[in-house]
């Protein structure tokens, strides 16, 4: 392929998955609040513009023009990094999600992925672990004993649920045989999603994505009855809109694995049947519509499980994910080697 | 193009392992490693080992670091409570760095005629598939006893954080 107009594909997929990973984010804000609203028989945000959509463009607003606070800290360059680098691996994890089959445009086949890694899942895993970082360093350079505490307790809570997460799908890629996203969503191809074929594996990765995200029921980093406001106690202005919008580019992100990975991704019955009759363009924009819907259905899920379940307790949380999730994601593991070897 | 990104990157893994030992405060010392363990990362990238490279990130940076700093915020380490450490223990300590470096150096130079045979069968030999064969066939009882020593660490660890029930 010609540089040139590979770095200009690239980079426009990029750009665009870039401003909607923006665009969800910003809105998962106002669709929390309504969904909240909604749950507890509110009206919830409704000045600003319609309904109150334009709320999250008034919030950003008053973020940016609220008083940057330092405390006093002797590590100011570690306090500025913490949200910065929590709100950068909050996007890039986006770069191997297939977005859609392909395009055809201008007489040639635009792939609707920024790049197709041989090994997607373990990058996905690797920006995961490296996540804890922002509220590690962010907390850590606060120099306030319950940002610490909040450090301490997201740092345990994020590598305790990454293992039982790295087994659950362990099941996945032993009957996918594959560690692209591309090639396992091709797989799920006309309904054969993974979630029929394992429901255990689901539910782990399920539960654990709620602990990785940080969301209630397993918000316990930023638990305020506790901790007053956990890892951004410290923060102000900006860098605070930083931690919880990188809160919700992570929900978009983790929403978006669990349908490509369990959900089939942009796959939906009848996909190859309007590939032919539709043609290539329009089969591909339902698939991204489908897509979309699935992860806003995630999304929805969220956050109407955090106004139905109150918090754990540290002990539970912890209880949970080493007694539980773990043996039942190795049980998962060995019923899978035994259903393959004994149905193929 | 790539041999500028290789300048890069290595000035970046020597210079954030010198500030690694240079530095006083402990949580510095453990960030600038953070960011040598990423530049080696990208060194492997270099040599196309994308397996490499992301299980390096996932299980230094992500886990082994984490949980090293999560140890040292934990810690309340102040400059007098800092362990004396005499000439002769930085002398050893070197010595041993410099025989680990030497049975390194050796150990690539034997894999060196193992990795042409793969480059003039011109077969991807840094894909999982290769590389999954290769492990648990060639190398199958290497391969375990590693992971048995990783368990037998892993137990060692646990009964020693046991608490010792009362008589």
């Amino acid at each position: 392929m010609d540089t040139t107009t590979f770095i200009i594909e690239k980079g426009t997929i990029i750009v665009v998955v870039f401003a909607i990973t923006m665009l969800m984010a910003m809105y998962s804000t106002w669709a929390e609040r309504k969904v909240a609203a909604f749950l507890q028989d509110r009206v919830g945000p409704n000045r600003a513009g319609w309904g109150g959509l334009l709320q999250p463009l008034a919030d950003g607003l008053k973020l940016f023009t609220k008083e940057e606070f330092f405390p006093n800290t002797p590590n100011k360059f570690l306090f500025i990094l913490g949200p910065g680098i929590a709100m950068s691996t909050a996007l890039i994890t986006s770069a191997v999600i297939p977005w859609g089959d392909k395009f055809h445009i201008f007489g040639k086949d635009v792939v609707l992925q920024a790049t197709d890694l041989d090994v997607s899942i373990l990058y996905i895993f690797g920006v995961l672990s490296i996540g804890v970082y922002g509220i590690m360093i962010g907390a850590w350079a606060s120099n306030n004993k319950y940002s610490l505490m909040s450090a301490v307790r997201a740092s345990s809570q994020m590598i305790s649920y990454e293992v039982a997460m790295g087994l659950a799908i362990i099941s996945i890629l032993m009957m996918t045989g594959s560690l692209s996203l591309k090639e396992i969503t091709i797989q799920q191809a006309e309904m054969k999603w993974n979630i029929f074929y394992q429901p255990l594996a689901f539910v782990i990765f399920l539960v654990c994505s709620f602990a990785e995200t940080n969301r209630t029921p397993f918000d316990l980093a930023e638990c305020e009855s506790e901790l007053i406001g956990g890892y951004h106690t410290e923060y102000s202005s900006m860098k605070m809109g930083f931690y919880l919008f990188a809160e919700y580019a992570n929900m978009f992100i983790s929403a978006t694995i669990l349908s490509v990975v369990f959900l089939g991704g942009y796959n939906y019955p009848g996909m190859e049947w309007a590939e032919q009759n539709w043609g290539v363009n329009i089969a591909n924009i339902i698939a991204i519509a489908v897509l979309f819907a699935k992860i806003c259905f995630f999304i929805f899920f969220y956050m109407w499980i955090r106004w139905t379940i109150p918090r754990f307790r540290y002990d539970q949380l912890m209880n949970l994910g080493w007694k539980i999730l773990i043996p039942l994601a190795v049980l998962n593991i060995i019923l899978t080697g035994i259903v393959m070897v004994l149905f193929n | 193009m790539l041999e500028i990104v290789f300048y890069i990157l290595s000035a970046i893994t020597l210079g954030t392992a010198f500030l690694t030992v240079y530095s006083k405060n402990p949580i510095h010392s453990a960030i600038y490693l953070v960011v040598s363990f990423f530049s080696i990362a990208g060194h492997y990238l270099l040599f196309n080992a994308q397996f490499l490279a992301m299980v390096h990130i996932i299980v230094y940076a992500g886990a082994i670091m984490v949980l090293l700093l999560f140890t040292l915020m934990l810690m309340n380490l102040n400059k007098e409570d800092e362990v004396s450490k005499p000439i002769y223990i930085k002398f050893a300590a070197v010595f041993s760095a410099g025989i680990l470096a030497l049975v390194l150096i050796s150990a690539l130079k034997t894999a060196q005629p193992e990795m042409i045979e793969y480059v003039s069968s011109n077969e991807d030999y840094q894909s999982i598939k290769v590389l999954g064969k290769v492990l648990l066939n060639e190398y199958m009882v290497p391969f375990e006893f590693a992971s048995v020593l990783l368990l037998v660490s892993m137990i060692g660890a646990v009964l020693i954080s046991k608490k010792e029930e009362k008589i």
